[in-house]
């Protein structure tokens, strides 16, 4: 069965918390394991700093948007502003790369996103905006055990 | 969820003890405080206790990489402590291993660094 969630809210670092749990709360219905659940809240929080921070630059008004559709073991999510957009998607995704070395930002987000989705797709226009696209298949363990 | 910070001089060694979630929002705290210490209390080496740290992201990397730059300068060493799986996994996958080193209790980090 298919299940859809959407969030949106202040470009805010104090809803970055927000976030990650809101979309931890929507996926445990799939009973991830605990490294699932860790995995997707982190990935939930690179994206979600990258929008506030290289997005909208720390403008409040900036509004993020998080959709999270669940089928079966799998996690579809799309996580996007309307910022600043991103000029080189290939160079910002390379590991340690930043715009921001004074933030002292690592420029790991991308490779956490890597790491830990099974697909990641990066969509940016200069002026428009960024949408990443976060997808993952869970392991389903306890249904194969039954 | 916030982050908890307790910062605890011994001699030049800085003990960083977390707990909570380390993300974007509380770096600049940990920053902040951190560095302060670190320059009023001549500070050269830093032991970081992760026990009670519950999440991490990339954000934490950085601020932990820059409180490293800012001993490195006087010569001093990292030794981080009490690391869960989930955050090994982040300072692996960034290669940080390669600069700070690893103990699995707070002793040991300070043994390490001759102060317990």
């Amino acid at each position: 069965m298919k299940n859809e969630m959407n969030l949106q809210f202040s470009a805010l670092s104090q809803n970055e918390s927000f976030a990650r749990v809101t979309v931890a709360a929507f996926i445990a219905q799939l009973d991830p394991n605990m490294d699932e659940l860790t995995e997707i809240k982190t990935v939930v929080s690179e994206a979600v700093t990258n929008a506030i921070i290289h997005g909208y630059e720390n403008d409040p008004s900036g509004i993020v948007y998080i959709q999270v559709i669940i089928e079966d073991s799998l996690i579809d999510m799309t996580i996007k502003d309307v910022g600043l957009g991103i000029a080189d998607v290939e160079e910002a995704r390379q590991p340690l790369f930043t715009t921001k070395p004074d933030l002292e930002r690592s420029g790991m987000g991308f490779t956490i996103m890597e790491n830990f989705m099974d697909e990641v797709e990066v969509h940016s226009q200069p002026g428009s905006g960024t949408e990443i696209r976060l997808r993952k298949h869970l392991k389903l363990n306890k249904m194969l055990c039954n | 969820m916030s982050l908890n910070i307790e910062l605890e001089t011994k001699h030049d060694v800085l003990c960083i003890r977390l707990s909570g979630e380390l993300d974007h929002h509380t770096a600049d705290d940990l920053r902040e405080q951190a560095t302060a210490v670190i320059e009023k209390n001549n500070i050269r080496h830093i032991v970081l206790n992760l026990e009670q740290l519950s999440f991490m992201d990339s954000s934490g990397l950085g601020v932990i990489l820059g409180r490293y730059k800012q001993i490195k300068q006087v010569h001093g060493e990292m030794v981080v402590c009490a690391i869960s799986p989930a955050i090994q996994r982040l300072f692996d996958m960034s290669g940080l291993f390669k600069i700070i080193k690893m103990e699995p209790t707070e002793e040991f980090a300070l043994q390490r660094l001759g102060v317990a």
